[in-house]
C-alpha cells in the first residue's frame, strides 16, 4: 500500500525544525554515535522525531527501525524533504553500507541487534577494508582473524578508514583462511572498537584535513556470533555491499556539486566576461563533457528503474564522474588564480578552493581506482578478453 | 526520461533492419564511384517512404506521420552505421521542420505532402564560407517578388534538390525564401566531399521568386530548425561512432600478436572503455538535445549545443582511434573503418563544429 503523501507532506511541514531546512555544509551533517554531541537542539529533535516514524531509514522493514516503505514510497519521501530543503536527519556508513549487507546476509540475531541502533543513529560505524599493502588488490589483505575456539583472535592493520577515530563499531575483511587462495579465504566481521587491543591514528591529507584514518588491531578478541554470512565467504558480503555502494552512488544525484565552476566562471561572479580565451573555453568543454556525463548517469537510472540494472554501469559512472571533478577543481584553481594559493589558516573561499581541489585527487583512488574502474568497463561491459 | 518508448524502440529497431538488408557500407561504396549520380538511390529513398521516415516531422495532415524529434534522430543514427544515403537530414528533417514550423499555408499544402510521399527533394542552403557566421546572400524587393543574389555552399542534397529553402538577409532581417530549383539565375555545383558525400554550391544571380517565397520569420526561427538539424546530425555522428567502435572491439577480440588477442592488453583495453565513454556520453547528450526540443525546453539551444560539441568531438576522437586500433589495415581504402573517420569529419563540421559550439556554451552560461 502506498504511503499518504498529503499526510507525510504535512508531517514534514510540522516537524522539520526552520534550523534544519537551512543548506547544510560538511560540519553540518549529523553523523550520530555513542560520542556524538549534537551541534544544536534542533538537530537533536529532527533525528529523534525522524527515527520514531523509521524515516532515517524509510525503506528498511519496521521491525529493524525502518519504515518499510517501497522504492517509490522512497522517492516521494526524498521528494519532499528535497522541497522543503530538509537535511537528511542522520548520515552514516551503516545506513548507507552495512544495512544493506546485514539486510541480505546478516543472521536474525545481527539484525535485531545493530540495524534498529543504525536507524536511531546510536552507533556509527566505519569500514575497515583496505590495507598498506591492499589497495586495488583488496583480496590480497592479510589482517587475520583465528579462529581460537569461543572467539576469532585478530590482528592486524587497516588504512584508509573513513573516521575510525570518531566511529564506535568497524564491520572488516578479515583473513580467516591462510591457506585458501585469495577471495576464498575472506571473512566479513563486526568489531567493536571499545574493545582492547583496538586503535586508531588519523593520517594527514594533502589537503591538511583527516578524514581517514588507519585502524590497528591487537590480539582483539572477537566473539564469533559477529561474523557476518559463512565463514570464508567474506568476499560476497564485500562485493555486494561495493556494487551497492556505487549503486547508491549513480542513484543518489550527483556526488559532486557539478554546478559550483559554472557559478564561478559566470559573469556574475565576477562582473564580465571571462577575459582568458583558452582558460573560458577549456571550462565550456569541462561544462560540456560534465552535462553531457550527467545525462548518461540520469540515462542508466533511468533504464534501470525501467527493469534493466546499473551493474557494471556503475564503474564508468565512478570513472566518468570523480575524472570530471578531478578536471573541475584544476580549472576551479586556474580561474581563482594567485588567490587561490593562499593557504595560511584565514579561512575563506578561497582557501576552500584549495582545499577541495586537493581532496579531490582522492576522488578517483577511493572506492576503486580510475585504473580499476576501466578493466571493469573493458571487461564486464566491452567482454574485452583476458587471455 | 532519457528513456526510449516502445514505439521508438521499435522505429529503431526497424530502422536498423532496414539499413542493415538495403543500405549497407557495400551500397554507400557503390554510389560513391558513381560520380555522376544524385549522391543517394531511388530505391532506397523509396523504402525510407515506405517506412515513414520522410514523414518523420511532417504534421499528419500533410500526410506524415509525426514522429518527433527524437524519432528523427533514431532513423538518422541507424542510417549512420550504414553510412546510408538519402536526402533525410536535409529534406525530411531540416525543410519538412522549416515548412511545418514557419511556411505559408500554400507551401505547405504544395510541398509538405509531397516531401511525406518522397516526391520532391528539398534542401537547405545556409552556409556561405568556411564556417557559421552572418548571411551575405540578399533578397531584395522587386515589383513582383524579390530578387535573390549571393553564394551558398556545402548545400546538403543541393544537386538532386527540386527546390531550396534558402536563407538569405531580407529587408534588415534573416530570411528564409523558397525557391525552385529550375529558377532562373540559379545555378549549381555538384561537389564532392572528402566522405564521398555530394553536395552542391548555388550560385544566385538575380534569381526571381514570388512575394509569397518568404517563410515566416526572422533569425530565431531559422535558428530553431537549424537546431534540429543539429541535434539530428548529433544522433547521427552517435551511429557512426558506435558501429566503427563496435567494429573495432570486434576486431580487439579477433586480432593476434604476440600469441595473443590485442584485446586482452591493456593499454588497449584503457583507450577502448575510455572511447566507450565518451560515445555513450555523446548519445545521452544527444538524445536529451532532442527531448528537450520536443518539450520546448528553455535549455533546448544549450542542450543542442552541448549535444553538437560532444557528438562532434567524440565522434572525430573515436573514429580516429578507431583506425589507430585496426593498424596498417585501417589506411586502406579497402578497409570500411577510415569511411567512418571520413563521414564523422564531415558531420562534425555541419552546423557549426565542436569549437563553435563550446563557445555558444560558453555564451549561453555567461562565461
Amino acid at each position: 500500500m502506498a504511503i499518504n503523501h498529503a499526510e507525510l507532506r504535512a508531517w514534514l511541514e510540522a516537524n522539520c525544525p526552520p534550523e534544519m531546512r537551512e543548506p547544510a555544509g560538511e560540519d553540518d551533517i549529523c553523523w550520530g554515535g555513542r560520542r556524538w554531541v549534537f551541534q544544536s537542539e534542533a538537530q537533536r529533535l529532527w533525528l529523534e522525531r525522524c527515527a520514531a516514524r523509521g524515516l532515517t531509514v524509510p525503506a528498511w522493514p519496521k521491525e529493524y527501525g525502518g519504515a518499510g516503505y517501497s522504492r517509490d514510497d522512497a522517492a516521494v519521501l526524498a521528494e519532499e524533504m528535497r522541497r522543503i530543503h530538509a537535511r537528511p536527519p542522520l548520515v552514516s556508513f551503516g545506513i548507507w553500507m552495512l544495512g544493506p549487507a546485514l539486510l541480505k546476509f546478516g543472521s536474525p540475531e545481527q539484525k535485531a541487534t545493530h540495524l534498529p541502533r543504525i536507524a536511531r543513529g546510536e552507533i556509527r560505524w566505519c569500514q575497515g577494508y583496505s590495507e598498506p599493502g591492499a589497495g586495488s588488490d583488496l583480496a590480497s589483505l592479510r589482517t587475520k582473524a583465528e579462529d581460537r575456539g569461543d572467539h576469532f583472535l585478530v590482528n592486524g592493520q587497516k588504512i584508509w578508514t573513513s573516521y575510525a577515530d570518531k566511529a564506535d563499531w568497524i564491520f572488516c575483511l578479515v583473513r580467516t583462511d591462510p591457506q585458501a587462495m585469495k577471495q576464498k579465504g575472506i571473512s566479513f566481521l563486526l568489531i567493536d572498537m571499545a574493545m582492547p587491543g583496538v586503535s586508531t591514528k588519523p593520517i594527514v591529507l594533502i589537503s591538511g584535513k583527516s578524514p581517514f584514518c588507519e585502524a590497528f588491531f591487537d590480539n582483539v578478541e572477537v566473539p564469533k556470533e559477529n561474523l557476518v554470512g559463512t565463514l570464508n565467504r567474506g568476499w560476497d558480503v564485500a562485493k555486494y555491499l561495493l556494487t551497492h555502494e556505487r549503486e547508491m552512488i549513480a542513484g543518489g544525484g550527483n556526488l559532486y556539486d557539478i554546478h559550483a565552476l559554472d557559478r564561478a566562471a559566470s559573469a556574475k561572479a565576477h562582473g564580465a566576461k571571462l577575459a582568458d580565451p583558452i582558460l573560458r573555453a577549456e571550462i565550456a568543454r569541462a561544462a560540456i563533457d560534465t552535462y553531457a556525463s550527467e545525462a548518461t548517469r540520469q540515462r542508466y537510472l533511468a533504464e534501470a528503474a525501467n527493469g534493466g540494472e546499473i551493474g557494471a554501469r556503475s564503474a564508468l559512472l565512478k570513472y566518468d564522474g570523480t575524472e570530471l571533478n578531478k578536471r573541475r577543481h584544476e580549472l576551479m584553481m586556474s580561474l581563482a588564480g594567485a588567490e587561490g594559493l593562499y593557504f595560511d589558516g584565514n579561512l575563506g573561499p578561497a582557501q576552500d578552493i584549495a582545499r577541495g581541489w586537493l581532496r579531490s585527487k582522492g576522488n578517483s583512488i577511493e572506492g576503486g581506482t580510475s585504473e580499476i574502474m576501466l578493466d571493469i568497463v573493458a571487461k564486464r561491459l566491452l567482454e574485452l578478453p583476458a587471455d | 526520461m532519457l528513456l526510449l518508448s516502445e514505439e521508438q524502440k521499435l522505429l529503431m529497431e526497424s530502422a536498423r533492419g532496414a539499413v542493415t538488408a538495403r543500405a549497407p557500407v557495400a551500397e554507400f561504396r557503390r554510389l560513391r564511384a558513381d560520380s555522376r549520380g544524385e549522391g543517394f538511390s531511388r530505391a532506397f529513398w523509396r523504402s525510407c517512404v515506405e517506412l515513414g521516415w520522410t514523414g518523420v516531422l511532417v504534421p499528419v495532415e500533410y500526410g506524415g506521420i509525426d514522429f518527433g524529434v527524437v524519432g528523427a534522430g533514431l532513423v538518422a543514427r541507424e542510417m549512420a552505421r550504414g553510412l546510408a544515403l538519402s536526402p533525410f537530414l536535409s529534406t525530411s528533417v531540416l525543410s519538412a521542420s522549416a515548412l511545418a514550423r514557419a511556411g505559408s499555408a500554400a507551401q505547405k499544402a504544395d510541398w509538405l505532402p509531397r516531401i511525406a510521399r518522397g516526391e520532391a527533394v528539398v534542401a537547405l542552403a545556409l552556409d556561405e564560407g568556411a564556417r557559421p557566421g552572418a548571411i551575405a546572400a540578399k533578397a531584395t524587393r522587386t515589383a513582383s517578388g524579390f530578387r535573390l543574389d549571393g553564394v551558398k555552399h556545402l548545400v546538403l542534397d543541393g544537386q538532386a534538390a527540386d527546390a531550396m529553402l534558402i536563407a538569405v538577409e531580407c529587408e534588415g532581417q534573416a530570411a528564409l525564401l523558397l525557391a525552385k530549383a529550375d529558377a532562373t539565375g540559379l545555378s549549381r555545383d555538384a561537389r564532392t566531399l572528402v566522405d564521398g558525400r555530394r553536395v552542391a554550391s548555388l550560385r544566385l544571380d538575380g534569381v526571381s521568386v514570388d512575394a509569397d517565397a518568404r517563410l515566416a520569420g526572422g533569425a530565431a526561427t531559422i535558428e530553431d530548425i537549424v537546431d534540429i538539424g543539429r541535434a539530428v546530425v548529433s544522433a547521427a555522428l552517435c551511429g557512426v561512432a558506435e558501429e566503427a567502435f563496435s567494429r573495432t572491439v570486434r576486431y580487439l577480440k579477433e586480432r593476434r600478436q604476440f600469441d595473443r588477442r590485442i584485446g586482452s592488453f591493456q593499454a588497449l583495453q584503457h583507450r577502448a572503455a575510455r572511447m566507450h565513454i565518451e560515445i555513450e556520453n555523446a548519445w545521452s547528450a544527444s538524445l536529451k538535445a532532442m527531448e528537450s526540443i520536443e518539450a520546448r525546453s528553455n535549455s533546448a539551444a544549450l542542450d543542442v549545443a552541448i549535444a553538437k560539441a560532444k557528438a562532434s568531438e567524440a565522434a572525430c576522437a573515436a573514429t580516429a582511434e578507431c583506425l589507430q586500433m585496426h593498424g596498417g589495415i585501417g589506411m586502406t581504402d579497402e578497409f570500411d573503418i577510415g569511411l567512418f573517420l571520413k563521414r564523422a569529419r564531415v558531420d562534425s563540421v555541419l552546423f557549426g563544429d565542436a569549437a563553435f559550439h563550446a563557445n555558444r556554451v560558453a555564451t549561453m552560461l555567461g562565461y
